[in-house]
């Protein structure tokens, strides 16, 4: 049987976004979500909540992997259109996650076709780790996260240069979130 | 105080939040970027600030506490109808008090009182173009923000200066964001473009009209357009306000009796009133 998606939408999706507002705003502050779902794993609680927040029949969705009940459960209550790697304006990744490189940057006129990437980790730390500075930061934050690419920060240092065109990123662990939008600058902590 | 249930909450359908919703998250991504959104049909008409409002419907949650300012002032018809707007169709909570809101709603001001982090300001923007009196053809205005190629808004300011000796935008005095966006404030008066720098609340615009989006992260240069030679002064009346005494607010001159006197009064009725009650 097809498991629910949130109990109450209306309060629980403007929770949800607010969050990922402040996460935006701030990048490398950690959200925890309140929110009670029961979604097939490997799906954690705040990957769920941000898909039912922001993916809908108006957006395009690539899945890694596209597997099974998660696969379904997505596709059953954000009703995505799919598509391609480099053509998704949502990438959801639940393993290793693709290199930034293959995902749709959008373009110098409109950056803001650049996708996201929301991205499934092991943990979120705030506090220790990456040093983070840019728009949203007053000195520095510091994130650690465990479950990227070993290549990572090439990859986030790599996008830097074609500035605005690029791709945001939010992290989801349990039910927690953070995120990274494109501006933000990340040395090794 | 619960929301009317003729409305979904916040009066906007989730469809069409979610779409704000994906429209703002990209424009804090990219700080001063004007992001096109699918505008809708708001029960205002334009010059209400339904941008505004709009950005406004898609943060709006039931813990929230809506401040709604005109020109500084809480008692306008227009400020006075949106914040209705939303006790009706949201059930939130206003206030007139600056510190006690989490989201403020503004056209053509910014508080007095320091913003801080946990506070979000809407701007509710008529023309999000800067350069549009100087090229109205908006594939042209877009090449210039993607090229960076601003020379042309400098060329104007420069003819101001030789013509007036001073730049003489008293309002809606375009700003640098970031160092890569040009960017319209708003018809603020050019004596808040400072409170925009580093400013550490989150600040959103919405043009309802011209369906775009645009925003400035906390903690985020916004540096007005000036030159060496000629450094970006904001003006201010060089007055004191009547009421309570301010000599570093805002103020409006109003005339106040039939003879046409004149006195200076502060724009922000707020800080005015705070100023008059006794310290605790
Ligand atoms: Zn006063």
């Amino acid at each position: 049987m097809m498991r629910p998606g949130f109990h109450d939408p209306v309060p629980e999706a403007q929770g949800c976004f607010r969050a990922m507002l402040d996460a935006m705003s701030r990048p490398g502050r950690v959200h925890t979500l309140d929110v009670a779902l029961d979604a097939p794993p490997p799906l954690a609680p705040a990957t769920a909540a941000v898909l039912l927040t922001l993916a809908d029949a108006e957006t395009s969705l690539h899945l890694m992997p596209d597997g099974a009940a998660a696969g379904d459960w997505v596709r059953f209550h954000c009703g995505s259109a799919p598509a391609s790697l480099p053509e998704a304006s949502f990438v959801l990744s639940l393993g290793i996650h693709p290199p930034l490189s293959a995902l749709r940057q959008g373009s110098e006129e409109a950056p803001e076709q650049g996708a996201t990437l929301i991205c499934q980790v092991r943990s979120l730390t705030e506090g220790e780790g990456w040093r983070l500075a840019g728009p949203g930061i007053r000195d520095f934050h510091h994130l650690r996260v465990e479950g990227l690419a070993a290549d990572f920060l090439q990859q986030w240092a790599a996008q830097r240069p074609a500035f605005p065109r690029g791709v945001d990123i939010i992290l989801c662990a349990g039910r927690q979130l953070a995120a990274l939008p494109r501006t933000v600058t990340i040395e090794e902590g | 105080m619960s929301h009317d249930p003729g409305y979904n909450f916040a009066y906007l359908d989730e469809g069409t939040k979610r779409m704000i919703r994906r429209t703002l998250l990209k424009a804090v991504a990219i700080p001063g970027h004007q992001v096109p959104f699918g505008a809708r049909e708001m029960p205002l008409p334009y010059g209400w600030g339904t941008g505004g409002i709009q950005v406004t419907a898609s943060i709006l949650g039931r813990d929230d506490t809506l401040k709604v300012i005109d020109q500084g002032a809480d008692d306008t018809t227009n400020a006075v109808s949106i914040r209705r707007f939303f006790a009706r169709v949201a059930g939130v909570r206003t206030t007139t008090r600056t510190a006690e809101a989490t989201v403020i709603q503004t056209r053509h001001r910014i508080p007095e009182a320091p913003l801080r982090e946990g506070q979000v300001i809407v701007y509710q923007v008529p023309m999000p173009e800067p350069l549009f009196r100087l090229e109205p053809r908006l594939a042209e205005t877009r090449r210039m923000h993607a090229l960076a190629d601003y020379g042309l808004m400098h060329v104007k300011l420069y003819e101001d200066i030789a013509r007036h000796g001073h730049v003489s935008t008293a309002y809606n005095y375009p700003v640098m964001v970031g160092g890569r966006y040009l960017m319209s404030p708003s018809p603020i008066p050019a004596f808040d473009n400072p409170k925009m720098d580093h400013m550490p609340a989150l600040q959103l615009f919405g043009a309802g009209r011209e369906k775009k989006i645009y925003a400035v992260p906390p903690y985020t240069s916004v540096r007005s357009l000036d030159f060496e030679d000629h450094p970006f002064r904001p003006h201010r009346a060089d007055g004191t306000c009547a009421f309570c005494g301010a000599r570093d607010s805002y103020l409006d001159e109003v005339v106040c009796d039939d003879q046409g006197s004149r006195m200076f009064i502060c724009s922000d009725t707020d800080y005015c009133e705070s100023r008059w009650e006794p310290e605790q």
